[in-house]
């Protein structure tokens, strides 16, 4: 039995540790990226990113105060026994979303979207997000807490087969000629690509792509693998730096996430996730052990079965 | 390595309010630090103030001329002590409407944002005034923003608006690094590098088809603005 005791404690401390830390993975690419970079705007704007992850570290202070619109991913073990069940997990979350809200602090950023009534601490209808996935062969739960901001950098087009992969290498530009200018995105970024589905599935594939893989990470069909290092070759060749400032760094990845779609089309979603990537993970056991991690570990082969099984 | 590529960032600290003679030695590219008070608005308070007609209870003329667009995190330890450990800006061009008449009204020599303006409004309504707009470096480095502040000096609208749309009177010092965009001629550094970088991104587009179903409004190109 997994305590709600425990799942309360574990998303309060994700909560923290995405909001000040965030992933190695991202800041060390962020690193090789400040030292390649030639153009002395870029360079520099990529030298004060590195200084505030430390000064976030070490001051415990929120990396960024824009910290989004907190969600949660939750996968759950096929065998997992929630203490009160799927209704208290959501009643946890929601909960360690207010309290944390005010410990670290984070922004209160959920508002009602006519009344722009703000309760101050970030939960509200469907706020937080919690997103579901479970796993076979499993009695544990795993959790990823994501801060996203979420103004810029979504898109999403319905394409067709004769579009093709040079229609959506065309989307792929349009979206950074939209939002690495000014940098709006807040570049370099992780780009999620979500293609197939419908509507909706592509753009929530597109965000999952986005925030729960890591950087380096490549989709296990070598296809999609040969276009993901495409798309990022594209984007560092467009001329974009940080702050759309002339420069060769502005993708830390690209990611793929595919559905099978209408015979007739190839919906496309596109959402660029900043350098301030605050996500992270922990797996909480049946015997309440909890073990916190970077990866999140979403995309199992479980999940992306082609089978009926 | 071009002369370009060996260029270093000038730093320049200053005292608020600032002289003009302060903003005529800026250039752009420069990373300005700042020492006083700075206060923020964003959609809430100009809102309030554009569209409600609502005078703030303070005389912001006295604030010393630097408004940042920006919300804190930030925490009410006790009832008026609050905790601000990270400021970051938010995107200035949903502003830029009210600009000719905020900055005139109000007295306000410096903007601190995100992403800057687009130049007519630096021209119509910065350059007359003797303004500049001062970008956020990066956008997110809201730890080292929260460095420099020393704390809230007071607080406006806090129950009308909420926490993240107050009107928020910080004291600050060696507040920055923040980039001169929009000098005291009305020139930009963003539309710099756009103009940069244009030449090299639309080859990129070389070969690659038009799609077949095209969006209402789509006539422009990818080397203009989406604001």
């Amino acid at each position: 039995m997994i305590k709600s005791e425990t799942i309360l404690k574990t998303a309060r401390e994700l909560n923290i540790k995405a909001a000040i830390e965030g992933p190695k993975d991202v800041r060390q690419k962020v690193a090789n990226m400040e030292k390649e970079e030639t153009h002395h705007l870029s360079k520099y704007v990529l030298g004060k990113i590195l200084e505030n992850y430390d000064a976030a570290i070490k001051d415990r202070r929120p990396m960024c105060a824009d910290t989004g619109l907190p969600r949660y991913y939750a996968k759950v073990g096929n065998h997992a026994s929630i203490e009160g069940g799927m209704v208290t997990l959501e009643k946890l979350l929601r909960q360690a979303t207010a309290e944390t809200t005010a410990s670290i602090p984070l922004r209160p950023n959920r508002v009602h979207p006519f009344s722009r009534k703000d309760y101050n601490n970030n939960v509200g209808i469907h706020a937080p997000t919690v997103d579901y996935s479970f796993e076979p062969d499993a009695d544990w739960l795993d959790i990823t807490v994501v801060h996203k901001g979420g103004l810029f950098g979504g898109d999403y087009r319905m394409l067709f087969p004769a579009d093709g992969i040079p229609g959506l290498k065309r989307f792929y530009l349009d979206s950074l000629a939209e939002y690495f200018r000014r940098g709006m995105s807040c570049q370099p970024a992780v780009i999620g690509v979500g293609v197939g589905g419908t509507k909706d599935v592509c753009v929530r594939l597109s965000k999952e792509a986005a925030c729960l893989r890591v950087v380096g990470d490549r989709n296990p069909d070598p296809e999609i693998a040969k276009l993901e290092e495409e798309l990022i070759e594209l984007g560092n060749q467009s001329g974009f730096g940080p702050m759309g400032f002339p420069g060769n760094s502005a993708v830390l990845d690209v990611h793929i996430e595919v559905a099978y779609a209408h015979t007739g089309g190839m919906p496309v979603g596109i959402q660029h996730f900043c350098y301030a990537q605050r996500r992270m993970s922990a797996r909480i056991s049946s015997n309440d052990k909890v073990e916190y991690r970077e990866d999140p570990m979403w995309f199992t082969p479980y999940y992306r079965r082609d089978t009926i099984e | 390595m071009t002369d370009q590529e060996k260029k270093t960032i000038r730093e320049v600290y200053l005292s608020l309010p600032v002289s003009p003679e302060d903003l005529d030695s800026l250039k752009l590219g420069d990373a300005v630090y700042l020492n006083g008070l700075v206060f923020t608005g964003r959609e809430g308070v100009y809102s309030r103030i554009f569209e409600k007609n609502i005078e703030p209870p303070i005389d912001i003329r006295e604030l010393g001329g630097a408004t940042f667009h920006c919300s804190p995190a930030i925490s009410e330890t006790s009832p008026g002590v609050y905790n601000v450990p990270s400021v970051t800006a938010t995107a200035s061009f949903r502003f830029a409407k009210y600009m000719p008449e905020f900055l005139k009204r109000y007295g306000i020599r410096i903007v601190i944002g995100k992403g800057g303006m687009a130049l007519d409004i630096y021209k119509q309504a910065f350059r007359p005034n003797g303004t500049i707009y001062l970008t956020t470096v990066g956008y997110g480095l809201g730890a080292i923003y929260g460095r420099g502040i020393l704390g809230v000096k007071d607080v406006i609208w806090k129950e009308e608006l909420g926490f993240a749309q107050a009107m928020w009177i910080l004291e600050v010092e060696n507040f920055g690094p923040f980039l001169v965009e929009c000098d005291a001629q009305g020139e930009s550094l963003f539309e710099k590098a756009n103009a940069e970088i244009n030449t090299k991104f639309l080859k990129l587009y070389e070969g690659l088809p038009q799609l077949a179903l095209k969006r209402l409004g789509e006539v422009c190109n990818p080397d203009t603005e989406v604001f």
